[in-house]
């Protein structure tokens, strides 16, 4: 037997001082540099991310990182519950958009299980992911444009995802933590009006992104503190598992929707927004134009809108209506068996990925053929990203580093889990 | 070996069998995931060589993680494994590569010094399995405290234990 409270520890390691892989600290007495805690409760790291960084004057020499505040047991918790009762935590791994966490784990299950969801349930998760997609790029612009002393924008931006969010309540009851998506469909279907209600929400959309485009886009004080700053190219990024928008930012042409399209994503009309540069400045245009990508997703995914029910039709998989729990013997047993034992996928492990908001969000799931998850590891987009971070900041100084942490839209519960 | 994954590992990726014909130790083919379980002595040179063959270069090392198969049903190979997903960006492609190591001796060499992602994929497997990566340059706890005893995600781990944690981390220690 393994003990576990005496575990296998590693042979000491040689401390190293700076980044492996980036350049290293000068040799030079001790006290050369002046060394300073950041976080992890610090109004730039908007969340809880503690940075050391050591100082030659204003320049940043050395950087370190310590993750983890936010560490929630979400892998091991999974083991512990059912399929569907994951749902809810994964709300909280980026909760800026938890509806793609939603339709990301559940796809993942679908896979195992060999399904596919019905073509209704499909387009209203494509919509819902494509909303959350825009909220989660005005959350990063505006929080970024705050961290350079840009309120406005924020303001501008947080109408309009208010706006969403109401959309979200009418749809599934909750703002933040949707749990909308249920494993082979959704918790229920829109209700009357949602789409004609979508529309003219998604109409008022392109006002407030020509807003921001307008006051940051040719700014001179936004491009002097964003342009070149936190610059990553693209073999280095490749080389972290950057994914998404930062990695679009540095010329890569690499979108989840265009690669490998999931949901019919390959039958709406959108471009992959790419800029060169990979810094702080090209970020913000990605975000910018997927943001107006997203629109037109949303737009035409609003059309032609397949009827039918967003629910697979197997009653080991998704709960029998309610009609048939009380009226038929078949209808009440498969209710029981679901609540009781929960959904049993086959044995087998599988990983599925979705472009989520801040790029691959990847389940890789192992089921022994039980109720309950063998095991559920989340590949977090923002992880490799923010591990890239030390290398981006050095040589710069720290009201740089503030603008490249905003741009990177690092979401400590999806960074720490 | 499986003999599904085999021939998919054939018709898709015969150039990783042919460099690597006694490494291979097996292929799995499941819902369209191609795994290949390799010998984990071999796996700086196997990764090396699918980072850099001309035919599908895997770019990106996507993931990293461990797996702890004490309680399955069906017997494994040994009782932790390291996962790693690489994704083909040029070709869109995807390949798991699995590495099983021994509960007596849980270690594999780092992949630090092929892809910078490595790092801290392999702190985490480390924090949350105990997996030692030899050579890694700065193996400490990633996601739980630094005065965490154990490691959570073994399955012999109970999920409602509680720990007192008191200090935090000098930053001599980062």
């Amino acid at each position: 037997m393994h003990d576990v409270a005496n575990p296998t520890s590693p042979t000491p390691k040689q401390v190293v001082t700076g980044i492996p892989g980036a350049s290293t600290v000068e040799s030079g007495p001790e006290d050369k540099y002046l060394k300073l805690n950041l976080g992890p409760s610090h109004p730039a790291t908007h969340g809880t991310l503690r940075i050391y960084v050591e100082l030659e004057g204003e320049l940043i020499r050395d950087m370190k990182l310590e993750i983890g505040y936010l560490h929630r047991c979400f892998e091991k918790m999974c083991e512990t519950h059912t399929w569907n009762q994951v749902i809810p935590f994964t709300d909280r791994l980026n909760y800026v958009s938890s509806m793609m966490n939603n339709v990301g784990y559940s796809m993942a299950v679908e896979k195992l299980l060999g399904i596919e969801v019905t073509p209704r349930c499909q387009r209203i998760r494509v919509i819902v992911s494509e909303l959350s997609r825009i909220i989660d790029h005005m959350v990063c612009i505006g929080a970024n444009a705050v961290d350079l002393g840009a309120l406005t924008c924020f303001w501008y931006f947080f109408r309009e995802r208010e706006n969403v969010y109401d959309l979200f309540e009418a749809a599934c009851g909750a703002r933040l933590t949707t749990s909308y998506t249920r494993v082979g469909g959704l918790l229920h279907d829109l209700p009357d009006g949602w789409i004609a209600w979508c529309r003219k929400v998604i109409d008022n959309m392109p006002r407030a992104i020509d807003d921001v485009d307008t006051m940051l886009t040719n700014n001179r004080i936004w491009i002097d503190r964003t342009k070149g700053v936190g610059a990553i190219d693209a073999a280095t990024a490749l080389d972290y598992g950057f994914t998404g928008p930062v990695l679009r930012a540095t010329g890569v042409a690499h979108d989840l929707r265009k690669a490998h399209p999931y949901y019919g994503y390959d039958n709406f009309q959108f471009d992959v927004a790419v800029e060169k540069g990979g810094c702080t400045y090209a970020r913000y245009l990605v975000r910018m134009r997927e943001m107006r990508e997203s629109l037109k997703i949303i737009r035409q995914a609003l059309e032609d809108f397949p009827e039918g029910s967003v629910n697979v039709d197997d009653w080991a998989i998704v709960l029998p209506p309610k009609k048939e729990v009380y009226g038929s013997i078949e209808g009440l047993m498969a209710h029981f068996k679901l609540i009781m034992h929960g959904i049993k996928p086959p044995i087998g492990e599988v990983y599925s990925y979705t472009e989520a908001a801040n790029g691959e969000l990847g389940f890789f799931i192992r089921s022994e053929g039980e109720g309950k998850p063998y095991r559920v590891r989340c590949r977090p987009p923002c992880f490799a990203i923010y591990q890239a971070f030390p290398e981006m900041s050095l040589g710069q100084t720290i009201s740089d580093a503030v603008a490249s942490l905003g741009s990177l839209n690092i979401v400590a519960g999806e960074l720490d889990r | 070996m499986h003999e599904t994954g085999t021939k998919q590992l054939e018709s898709k990726f015969p150039e990783l069998l042919e460099a690597f014909p006694s490494d291979i130790l097996d292929a799995e083919d499941f819902r369209g995931d191609l795994t290949v379980v390799v010998r984990p002595e071999r796996i700086q040179d196997i990764v090396r060589f699918l980072k850099t063959n001309k035919s599908v270069p895997f770019e990106v090392l996507m993931d990293l993680f461990g797996m702890d198969y004490l309680k399955t049903k069906t017997e494994m190979p040994e009782r932790f494994c390291v996962v790693y997903n690489f994704h083909s960006v040029s070709k869109a492609r995807r390949l798991r590569v699995k590495a099983y190591v021994p509960e007596a001796k849980p270690e594999i060499d780092t992949l630090c010094s092929v892809y910078k992602a490595a790092n801290w994929f392999e702190r985490e497997t480390w924090d949350m399995y105990g997996i030692v990566f030899r050579e890694h340059p700065h193996l400490i706890r990633i996601l739980t405290h630094h005065e965490f005893q154990g490691h959570p995600l073994r399955k012999d781990y109970p999920a409602d234990r509680y720990q007192r944690l008191k200090t935090s981390l000098p930053s001599s220690e980062l």
